[in-house]
C-alpha cells in the first residue's frame, strides 16, 4: 500500500480533461506505413496518469484478462518512478507494448473505469503502452527474475499472442520452453496479421528477443500435424501448450470468389505484412486494387481496408452487413479510418463478385439488409431486403469475415477431442482431453482478440506449471469470458 | 539454414538441388511439397520433394527458373544455403497396390511423378513413365523413371523418343488395354489433356495442381482450385486432385494473377545484372 498523499485533491483531478493522443497526420498516414499513433510524452503520461482516482473496487483490473494491476503502475507513474511502473506492468502482462496498442480497452478496462460513468474514462491503453515503451528502451533498467531451473520441459505451439505468453510465464518459472511456429518468423498474428501502422514490426521482434534471452528456443517452419505430429511432440515434452490460432479464412461462399482480385484478409495482410510487400524491396507480389471493397466489419476489416489505402486505392470501402453500433472493431481503429478517408457502407452484403473475360474483379453485387431483433450475439440480426440489389464498382475485395479451426494439427492425433466446429475442448484450466496437453487462444474459444488469447496463454502457463509440479489441477479463477460491446458501453 | 550438397543442370532451365532437410528427407511421401523461402526479403514458393535420401538428410528439389525467386535459387552452388524449407505439406499420393500405372510427366513436373513411379514400383505395380520435352534436352529424369520400369520419353520437335506430344504415346498405352491408373504432372494445358482423354476411358487419373501458395497449411485460401465444382485447398486438400473434377481453366486464370509483377521483377533483376557485369546462365523463354 502506497500511503503517500497524492499531490492532487480528487476535485483538481476530477478536472483534467482525458489525454489526446498525438497522431500522424491523416493525409500524410493514408499513404505510408509509419505508426499512426505517436505516443505520449512523459508530461502528458504524467498528467493522465492524475486522473486515476484510485477508486478502491479497482473495477479496472477485473475487466483486464490478464488483471493487469492497473491502478499501481499508473500511481507509480503518477509519482514519476516510470521504472517501477514498468516493472509493476511487465509482471502481470508479458506483452504490453503489443496490449498498449491492440487491445479494445473500450470494452474491457476503459468501459468499466469509475471515471468513465461522468465523463471520459482514463486512458489506460495510452497509458500502459507509455510505460511498455519506455521498459523496451530502458530494458537493463528493469528488475531481471531468474528462476531456478526445474529441468521439465514444454513445447509450446504456435508463437501467436497465447504462446508467447505462455512460454514468458513458464520459463520464469524455470521450465524449458521450445515454441515451434509455422511460419518462418515467429509472432503469429502479430506478424502475419496486424499492420505496421498499427504495430510496428521491430516492437514484437523485440518481445520476441527479451523471450529468447530469456532461455526460449524457438523452432521455425515447424508446422505441427506435418512437420512433427503431437503425439511425438507429447513424447519429447513434459507437457504442450496448443496455440495454434484460427488459422482457416471464411469465405463468403458466393459466385465469383475465386476470381483474381478476391484475397482472403489473411492473405492479403500475410503478404503486406510478413512478407513486407508493402515494401519494394521485396519479392513478394500484392495486387495494388484501385477501388478496393473490403467485406467485414471486424479490426482485420480495418487493417486490411487501411492498407489498401496506403497501397495506393482511392477508394477504399468497408462493406459491413449490420450497422455501425454493430462494429466489432475498436472503435479507435474507425475513428482512424474515417479519418483517412475510408468509406463505409453499412447494412449491405456481397452476393456476388463479378469479373471480366480475364478473370478479373470488376465488382461486387450487394443487397441491402435491415436490421431485425437481437440475436444470440446481442446484434441486430441482418435480414436482405428483396429487391434491394446493387453493383459496387472494384478491381479488389478482401474477405474479412471471420476465421475458423485449422484441422492440420487435430488430424495428426486421433485422441484429442475436438468440438462440433473444430476447436479443441478443454477443462476449465485449459487441459485438453490428452493429459499433459493444454490448449488455449482461438484453437479453444474461436476468432477472438490477442489480450483474451494472453489471458489464456498466462493461465495455461499457471495450469501447466501445476502439472509439472503435481498439484494440477490449480486453484485458479475460471477464464474470463470474452464480451461483446452492447450498445450501454458506447452511449 | 539448408546447406546445398550438391547441383545437378537437367534441362536448359530446370536444375537440381540436393539441400539438407533432415527431419522433411525421414518423413516425406510421395505427392508431397515444401515451402522454400531463399533468404530476407524473398518469397515463400512451393516446391515438389523429387526424392529424398533419409540416411544423408536430404531432400531433392526440382526447380524451374521462370521467376525472380526460381532464378535466385538454381544460381546457388553447394556450400551455400536455403534460409527456410517447410513441410512436408499437402496430403500424400493415392496410390495403386498393384495393376498397372502410366506416370505421365511434362517439364518441370516430372519431378513431381519420379517418388510416385519409384514408390509404385516398390509396391509391385507395373509403371509406364511416359515423359515429354520440347526438344530432347527438355526430357528429364529418364534414367531414374527408367529404374522404376520402362520409359517412353516424347519430344515435340521429335529429336528424341517418339515425336508429338505425351498424350499420343498415353492414348495408345490405354488402347493396348490393362491401365489402372494414370497419374500426370506437367504444364496445366499438358494436365487438362491427359484428363480429357482418359475420361471416357474411365481410367482413373490424378493430376498435381501448382497453385500460387504463401503458407502452405491452409491459412491464407491463395490455392483456392475449383474441383467437381467445390473450392478445394491445393495445399492440404491436394495438392492431387482427380483429373477429371478439376476446373483447368479457372487454374490457369489464377496462375495468370501476378504475371505482370512476375515479368518486371524479372526485367529488373536483368537489369541489375547488366549494370554489375554479370550473365544469366540462360534466359528461357517463360513456360505456361
Amino acid at each position: 500500500m502506497n500511503e503517500e498523499r497524492p499531490p492532487l485533491t480528487k476535485k483538481e483531478r476530477m478536472a483534467i480533461d482525458r489525454v489526446v493522443m498525438p497522431e500522424q497526420d491523416p493525409e500524410l498516414r493514408a499513404i505510408n506505413f509509419r505508426e499512426v499513433n505517436q505516443g505520449l510524452t512523459y508530461q502528458l503520461a504524467l498528467l493522465e496518469a492524475q486522473r486515476c482516482l484510485e477508486c478502491p473496487k479497482e473495477y479496472c483490473i477485473a475487466g483486464c484478462p490478464v488483471s493487469v494491476n492497473i491502478p499501481r503502475f499508473i500511481r507509480f507513474l503518477r509519482d514519476g518512478d516510470v521504472a517501477a511502473a514498468a516493472n509493476s506492468l511487465l509482471a502481470d502482462n508479458a506483452l504490453p507494448c503489443v496490449t498498449g496498442r491492440v487491445c479494445p480497452q473500450e470494452t474491457q478496462c476503459e468501459l468499466v473505469c469509475l471515471r468513465g460513468k461522468t465523463g471520459e474514462p482514463v486512458a489506460i491503453g495510452y497509458l500502459e503502452r507509455y510505460v511498455a515503451d519506455w521498459a523496451q528502451a530502458h530494458a537493463d533498467e528493469l528488475e531481471h527474475a531468474t528462476a531456478t531451473r526445474t529441468r521439465k520441459s514444454v513445447g509450446v505451439i504456435g508463437s501467436g499472442p497465447a504462446g508467447l505468453t505462455a512460454a514468458g510465464e513458464l520459463v520464469h518459472r524455470g521450465h524449458d520452453v521450445t515454441i515451434f511456429e509455422a511460419f518462418h518468423a515467429a509472432g503469429g498474428v502479430l506478424i502475419y496479421g496486424i499492420p505496421e501502422f498499427r504495430l510496428p514490426k521491430d516492437i514484437v521482434q523485440a518481445e520476441v528477443d527479451r523471450l529468447k534471452e530469456a532461455g526460449v528456443k524457438i523452432e521455425p517452419n515447424a508446422i505441427i500435424g506435418k512437420t512433427f505430429t503431437l503425439p511425438e511432440l507429447r513424447e519429447r515434452f513434459d507437457a504442450i501448450f496448443v496455440a495454434v490460432g484460427a488459422g482457416l479464412p471464411v469465405f463468403m461462399n458466393v459466385p465469383g470468389e475465386n476470381l483474381k482480385g478476391v484475397y482472403s484478409a489473411n492473405e492479403y495482410l500475410t503478404r503486406v505484412n510478413l512478407m513486407g510487400a508493402w515494401n519494394e524491396e521485396s519479392d513478394t507480389p500484392i495486387l495494388h486494387g484501385r477501388r478496393v471493397a473490403v467485406v467485414g466489419g471486424g479490426n482485420v476489416a480495418m487493417d486490411s481496408v487501411r492498407t489498401a489505402r496506403r497501397l495506393g486505392a482511392s477508394e477504399s470501402t468497408i462493406v459491413y452487413r449490420r450497422g455501425r453500433e454493430e462494429l466489432p472493431a475498436r472503435i479507435e481503429e474507425v475513428h482512424h479510418a474515417e479519418a483517412e478517408g475510408i468509406e463505409f457502407k453499412f447494412q449491405v452484403a456481397p452476393v456476388e463478385v463479378i469479373g471480366d473475360e480475364q478473370g478479373w474483379v470488376t465488382g461486387l453485387r450487394c443487397i441491402e439488409m435491415s436490421l431485425g431483433e437481437p440475436d444470440a450475439s446481442g446484434r441486430r440480426r441482418p435480414e436482405p431486403i428483396p429487391g434491394s440489389e446493387f453493383e459496387l464498382p472494384c478491381d479488389m475485395v478482401v474477405v474479412a469475415i471471420g476465421t475458423r479451426a485449422n484441422p492440420l494439427l487435430t488430424a495428426s492425433a486421433p485422441d484429442l477431442v475436438v468440438n462440433e466446429r473444430g476447436y479443441l475442448q478443454t477443462d476449465a484450466h485449459g487441459m485438453t482431453s490428452m493429459p499433459g496437453v493444454f490448449a488455449g487462444g482461438d484453437i479453444v474459444r474461436g476468432a477472438a482478440t490477442v489480450i483474451l488469447a494472453m489471458g489464456d496463454g498466462k493461465r495455461a502457463a499457471g495450469a501447466i506449471d501445476a502439472y509439472l509440479n503435481g498439484t494440477y489441477p490449480p486453484e485458479e479463477k475460471p477464464a474470463v469470458e470474452p464480451r461483446h460491446r452492447s450498445a450501454a458501453a458506447t452511449a | 539454414m539448408h546447406t546445398i550438397r550438391a547441383k545437378q543442370h537437367l534441362s536448359p532451365n530446370v536444375w537440381r538441388l540436393v539441400v539438407d532437410a533432415p527431419r522433411i528427407a525421414e518423413i516425406r511421401r510421395p505427392g508431397q511439397f515444401v515451402i522454400v523461402r531463399l533468404g530476407a526479403g524473398a518469397e515463400r514458393i512451393p516446391l515438389t520433394i523429387a526424392d529424398a535420401d533419409p540416411e544423408a538428410g536430404t531432400i531433392s528439389l526440382v526447380i524451374q527458373s521462370v521467376g525472380k525467386s526460381t532464378y535466385d535459387l538454381v544460381e546457388l552452388e553447394p556450400g551455400q544455403a536455403i534460409s527456410d524449407i517447410a513441410g512436408p505439406l499437402g496430403s500424400p499420393t493415392e496410390l495403386l497396390e498393384a495393376g498397372h500405372a502410366v506416370c505421365v510427366g511434362g517439364g518441370v513436373g516430372t519431378a513431381v511423378i519420379l517418388p510416385i513411379a519409384q514408390e509404385l514400383s516398390r509396391r509391385g505395380v507395373r509403371v509406364t513413365s511416359i515423359v515429354g520435352g520440347r526438344s530432347r534436352e527438355w526430357v528429364i529424369m529418364e534414367e531414374e523413371l527408367g529404374r522404376a520400369g520402362e520409359v517412353l520419353p516424347c519430344t515435340d520437335d521429335g529429336s528424341y523418343g517418339r515425336p508429338g506430344f505425351v498424350t499420343e504415346a498415353l492414348k495408345d498405352a490405354i488402347e493396348a488395354g490393362g491401365v489402372d491408373a494414370v497419374y500426370a504432372v506437367g504444364p496445366v494445358p499438358m494436365m487438362r489433356a491427359v484428363s480429357e482423354l482418359t475420361r471416357p476411358y474411365g481410367v482413373p487419373t490424378t493430376v498435381s495442381l501448382n497453385a500460387i501458395m504463401l503458407d502452405g497449411t491452409g491459412m491464407c485460401g491463395g490455392c483456392r482450385v475449383t474441383v467437381g465444382g467445390e473450392t478445394r485447398y491445393a495445399c492440404v486438400d491436394g495438392p492431387e486432385f482427380d483429373g477429371h473434377q478439376v476446373d483447368f481453366r479457372a487454374l490457369a486464370d489464377r496462375l495468370s494473377t501476378y504475371r505482370v509483377f512476375e515479368q518486371e521483377a524479372l526485367a529488373k533483376r536483368e537489369a541489375c545484372r547488366a549494370e554489375s557485369g554479370e550473365t544469366t546462365p540462360i534466359a528461357a523463354e517463360v513456360r505456361s
